[in-house]
């Protein structure tokens, strides 16, 4: 149990959920051969450490941010640069990867250092100033990040699709670069997840905790909330610029529509409420079912209209057009909210702990 | 190292109205000095100004010798000045045994480590359960400390302060709304840590049986300055006490 820091799912609905779903990301390649299906679980993959990175500082530190996507941006740019300029090498990863870890924890500590001194709203509102600024800087500088268009590069030899880990035709197929690139992104995001359970697990971790429930207390007790908020932020920036650097390798692109959106930021709210805010299991749960509820809704009413459409119901139908689909997201959003208002994890997740 | 703490014409004004005005007192070690006055003569914003709650308008705390006056709370609890609030303070949503646990952390210098997970440092663990005993709420460890009854918040807020492992102790009222059989725990708390003799234990009380039982001076606070200070027996018998019980605020019960 010490990989998971003591913090297991509990509960067995929520063990057999949250094992579920890691099991099919585990597997994925081989279970849902084709394109689509394993670009939604590296979506999954990178989405649920990116909302695990911002359930660090929403839930356990208990400070909003509207700047995540902007580190997540910084993670995506570092890498998607050093591969444009560098060329595409292992070593051109990692500087990039290196570059943009400490440009994004520079800007989480400034920020901090300068915001979270006085109330959490205020630095709330300045990181919103600070990702809309970035934004309009990165489509300026077109010269390094490609504008408007972004950047598309190469990746590593041992990521292209072309690549054969063993002679083509063992597991169907399936040993080729792409599959290896998964387990990249699956690996790298597992392993960091696992280090985020044993953040908010260790004595640091509770001080986040008891500084969110009571800052007044905290200080009394010789907890300096300046230094352990700001120490949060540092390490959600650098945790979303991880995820950032996994997505830019998985897509080959980084572009600001990837990254650096404001749609993407109220994406993570969205899956951090779903899943349960304060749990981190919350964002394993919530990246799944948003990412799977973003690609196969869709789909899901496209049939159901052919259906009705056919059975002569044409204004049930209406309902169901596929066009409508963001409006039933919407809807399965409320209803998530209205049932399970502590997100499925918290729902899930009945029993006290000792 | 004994501590020595001292507050020079210590001021604070809300606006006009001055709270806490000019008090100078020193504080011994191994004494326990109770601090007595009518509501709203200023106790709790004395202690406010000690411990860093409040900042002073004018005038000095001193601890070992060295001016703390402009120093924030968390720092002035980090040298030993721990503080125990009127109004239960605690974790509402973290477990009765997690509350503890934090104070024990922060005694034991555990702020930052990031590393260790919190369920394998027994040392705390042990420590915090051990204390839990002490005050009796070792049977609701699990429970969150919102969901408690009054007097077991009054208790837990108690048995924060005693895992901090202050030099100095500021107790704020601490039995005020528990029952009778609930107070004397935490009582004899207080009792026990007096024999250490190398702490100051300032306690706010109005019930004067407690006071007389515990305390080995008496400071009377009245509109925010000291009126009376000195030997228990000497003060309650003293005019100012007299006026502050009888003639101000009875329903606290008066001195007999
Ligand atoms: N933050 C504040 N702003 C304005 N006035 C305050 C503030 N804190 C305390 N006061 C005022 O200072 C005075 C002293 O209050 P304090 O709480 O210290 O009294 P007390 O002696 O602890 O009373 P009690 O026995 O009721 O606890 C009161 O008149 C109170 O209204
Ligand atoms: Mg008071």
């Amino acid at each position: 149990m010490m990989i998971l820091s003591g913090n297991p799912p509990r509960g067995k609905l929520l063990t057999g959920l949250v094992v579920l779903v890691v099991g099919l990301l585990a597997l994925a390649p081989f279970l849902f051969p084709g394109s689509k299906p394993l670009n939604v679980a590296a979506k999954i993959c990178v989405y649920a450490l990116l909302v695990a990175s911002y359930d660090l500082l929403l839930g356990y530190a208990g400070i909003v941010s509207f700047a995540h996507t902007m580190f997540y941006g910084v993670g995506a740019y570092g890498v998607a640069i050093a591969l444009h300029a560098l060329g595409a090498s292992w070593f051109a990863v990692f500087a990039g990867l290196g570059a943009a870890l400490a440009v994004a924890g520079a800007l989480a500590l400034l920020i901090g250092l300068f915001s979270l001194r006085v109330q959490t709203i205020f630095f709330a509102m300045v990181t919103l100033a600070v990702a809309s600024a970035f934004a309009v800087l990165a489509s300026q500088l077109s010269w390094l990040t490609g504008g408007e268009d972004g950047r598309t590069f190469s990746v590593p030899q041992a990521l292209r699709p072309g690549f054969q880990l063993i002679d083509s035709g063992a597991f169907g197929g399936a040993a080729n670069g792409r599959t290896l690139a998964y387990y990249l992104v699956f690996g790298v995001a597992a392993v960091l997840f696992l280090a985020l359970l044993r953040i908010v697990e260790s004595p640091f971790g509770r001080v986040l905790q008891a500084i969110r429930e009571n800052p007044f207390r905290a200080e009394a007790l010789g907890y300096r909330i300046v230094v352990h908020r700001t120490a949060a932020n540092v390490l959600a920036a650098l945790f979303a610029a991880c995820a950032g650097a996994l997505n830019a390798l998985w897509l080959r692109y980084t572009g600001p529509d990837t990254t650096l959106s404001f749609s993407i930021m109220l994406d993570i709210l969205v899956m951090v409420v779903i899943g349960g805010m304060g749990t981190l299991y919350g964002a394993i749960v919530g990246a799944a079912v948003f990412v799977l509820a973003q690609n196969y809704l869709q789909a899901l009413m496209g049939v159901a209209f052919g259906a009705i459409n056919k059975a002569g119901l044409p204004l049930v139908a209406g309902f169901l057009n596929p066009d409508r689909w963001l409006l039933w997201l919407g809807v399965l959003f409320i209803l998530s909210v209205y049932f399970f208002p502590t997100g499925v994890v918290g729902r899930l997740r009945a029993d006290p702990k000792p | 190292m004994s501590v020595s703490l001292e507050t020079r014409d210590l001021t604070i004004r809300f606006g006009g109205h001055v709270a806490v005005d000019r008090v100078s007192c020193v504080f011994r070690p191994g004494e326990l000095t109770a601090i007595v006055g009518p509501n709203g003569a200023g106790k709790t914003t004395y202690f406010n100004l000690i411990s860093g709650q409040l900042r002073a308008s004018s005038g000095q705390v001193l601890l070992d010798g060295a001016d703390i006056t402009a120093e924030s709370a968390p720092l002035r609890a980090r040298r030993g000045l721990g503080r125990a609030f009127q109004l239960t303070n605690l974790f509402p949503n973290l477990t009765v045994a997690e509350n503890v646990r934090l104070a024990v952390q922060s005694a034991r210098g555990v702020h930052y480590n990031i590393l260790r997970p919190w369920m394998l440092r027994r040392d705390l663990i042990e420590r915090a359960d051990q204390i839990l005993v002490d005050v009796a709420l070792e049977q609701k460890r699990a429970h969150p400390a919102a969901a408690l009854p009054h007097g077991d918040q009054r208790k837990l807020e108690v048995a924060l302060l005693i895992a901090l492992e202050p030099r100095v102790f500021m107790f704020d009222e601490p039995t005020a709304g528990m029952s009778v059989d609930e107070a004397p725990v935490v009582l004899d708390l207080i009792a026990r840590l007096k024999k250490d003799t190398s702490k100051i234990i300032m306690l706010v009380e109005h019930k004067m049986d407690v006071v007389r039982s515990l305390a080995d001076r008496i400071i009377v606070l009245t509109n925010g300055a000291c009126v009376a200070d000195g030997e228990p027996a000497t003060v309650i018998a003293s005019p100012a006490v007299q006026e502050a019980y009888l003639g101000i605020a009875p329903k606290h019960g008066a001195p007999s």
